[in-house]
């Protein structure tokens, strides 16, 4: 592959990174994930739970190296440990006044001991650590057909589900008590959106890696979530946020040395950043 | 197992590591900010990759890189305690910065950094060097030790701000030092127990004491005594198996507390309530 340049010319420069089957899977793949990502995580910034998906997207690291050590595919592990971690987090919870301080500290006990298996895991395999850097930053680049199809359909299960239990899950989100009491079965929508999100991030990391699933679940959400608190302009908000980021972050990677991820996350910053700084800027244009 | 110099250094800064985190995590977990102390370790892991980038010492970028990102983390959480989706931004913006500086890295190094990765992530206290393992010991012990010092009005501007700072304690500079007091903690413990297995010091025995007793002087010293156990088990299990590395031996006896002192709760709903 010749170096590729920019040229002026916008729509022969989108040409140019088309031809390579490599850039169409990456492109599709980030597609999938960044919508997959902008619905679910707009939730998850709702509810407060950024902490919870961190953890799960570190689970990723137990599925893959015990998806290993027992000779499963790895992206089984991703979502089996996802899965376990989801269940975990959801029965050390518990409801009440106190919920919140003793909450933060079960999900870290819940990361700590995934991680501390993962690592047991790694060890006992004697693999080789090299591949450590991809696993924990991801390599979209790397994408395989196979894998975007499997995003898809993930993603698509994921989706339906999200949309069965959206009026719900909004009402249990912001008010969970009169929620109770009209009647929604909260506690069910708690474990049943803590074992969505699992679903999305084991998708998601397999793509951003390990530590960066954040930017896609956080950024887009929390800017579209400043700029209007009304769920459906704030969903499709979010997820405009989010194919943007995505998009850009790619192009911008395919013409430069550094990997995807890495403009992703500049990207997803600076998004969060700008917005919030018009925000203020208007609040004080409206005192003044 | 004592005989070997190397025991005896993982012991001596593991003591003195479980005892702050021990005593630094009581309050972490009753201040709810045990993101912020996740974000804090894993920013160390970027730390340590700038300093092998700009060449310096890993040490001197995971202490760095910690307390400057506490800073800003006391700085932006100024009228309540930081947001979770703000130390969820900073930290996956760091993380991306980190990997640009990994990129970096293996195009100019020769690129065996994977087991120093693996390493600064997971740490190795039993391969700490006397001259180290005195060092965790003293920063381990002087971080307890301010915690206990302030005990009192970190106790009272954590539970009520608003009556604290009317009463004349300044709540804010308690919440800034104590969030740069977390992350000498965490750039400290990270050489031994490693930036993604650490939180589980800070928060296992910490939430085990929590949900046990809440009365303050007890729940520090069950947790402070909790994680030291957790640590000199985790040690000789890792010692006597050695096919378990001693981070996850030491986590695993964290996690165990904390189970066992959840199913202990739950069957005493009365000691909840109150």
């Amino acid at each position: 592959m010749s170096n590729p340049t920019l040229s002026f010319d916008l729509l022969r420069d989108v040409r140019e990174v088309l031809q390579f089957p490599f850039m169409v899977n990456a492109l599709e793949a980030a597609t999938i994930v960044a919508v997959l990502a902008a619905v679910v995580g707009w939730y998850m910034v709702l509810r407060r739970q950024s902490f919870a998906g961190h953890t799960l997207s570190m689970m990723a690291f137990p599925g893959a190296t015990g998806a290993a050590l027992a000779g499963l595919p790895a992206a089984l592990g991703y979502y089996l440990a996802c899965g376990a971690a989801a269940l975990a987090m959801s029965a050390t919870g518990q409801s009440g006044r106190r919920r919140f301080a003793t909450e933060s500290a079960a999900i870290g006990t819940v990361q700590a001991t995934g991680l501390a298996l993962g690592f047991l895991f790694l060890s006992l395999n004697s693999a080789v650590l090299g591949g450590m850097e991809t696993f924990l930053f991801g390599n979209i680049l790397a994408v395989t057909r196979g894998q975007v199809l499997v995003l898809l359909i993930v993603a698509l299960v994921a989706l339906s589900l999200v949309a069965v239990i959206a009026r719900p899950l909004l009402f249990a989100s912001v008010d969970p008590e009169v929620a109770r009491a009209r009647g929604v079965p909260v506690a069910l929508l708690d474990v049943g959106f803590l074992l969505l999100l699992g679903l999305a991030v084991a998708a998601t990391s397999q793509i951003t890696g390990v530590l960066l699933v954040f930017t896609l679940l956080v950024a887009p959400p929390a800017a579209a979530q400043l700029i209007t608190a009304q769920p459906v302009a704030g969903l499709v908000l979010s997820v405009a946020f989010a194919l943007a980021i995505a998009w850009l972050g790619l192009g911008v990677a395919y013409f430069s040395i550094y990997p995807a991820s890495f403009f992703i996350t500049m990207f997803a910053f600076g998004l969060y950043v700008a917005v919030r700084c018009a925000r203020w800027a208007l609040a004080r244009h409206r005192v003044a | 197992m004592f005989a070997h110099d190397f025991v005896r250094n993982a012991y001596l800064a593991g003591t003195f590591i479980a005892l702050a985190c021990g005593t630094v995590g009581w309050f972490v977990v009753l201040r709810a900010q045990v993101f912020a102390g996740d974000a804090l370790s894993h920013v160390a892991f970027v730390g340590a990759i700038a300093a092998a980038v700009v060449g310096l010492d890993e040490v001197v970028g995971i202490f760095a890189l910690t307390l400057a990102l506490a800073a800003g983390m006391a700085a932006l959480g100024g009228r309540a305690r930081a947001d979770d989706v703000v130390i969820g931004i900073v930290f996956s913006w760091i993380l991306g910065l980190g990997l640009l500086l990994i990129t970096l890295l293996a195009t100019s190094a020769s690129g065996g950094s994977g087991i120093a990765t693996a390493n600064t992530l997971f740490g190795s206290i039993f391969s700490l060097g006397g001259a180290q393992a005195r060092l965790a010991a003293v920063v381990g012990l002087l971080s307890a030790g301010v915690v206990i010092a302030g005990f009192r009005p970190l106790l009272f501007s954590t539970l009520d701000p608003e009556v604290a700072s009317v009463r004349g304690i300044p709540v804010r500079a308690l919440g800034a030092g104590f969030l740069l007091l977390i992350a000498l903690v965490t750039a400290e413990s990270t050489q031994a127990i490693g930036a993604l297995l650490l939180l589980g010091l800070l928060a296992a025995p910490a939430g085990a004491a929590h949900r046990l007793t809440s009365r303050p002087y007890h729940g520090i010293a069950l947790s402070a005594l909790l994680a030291v156990g957790a640590m000199w088990g985790g040690l000789a299990l890792s010692y006597a198996i050695p096919s378990i590395p001693a981070g996850t031996a030491v986590i695993g006896l964290s996690a165990g507390a904390y189970a066992v002192a959840l199913l202990a709760s739950r069957r005493r709903p009365a000691a909840r309530a109150a």
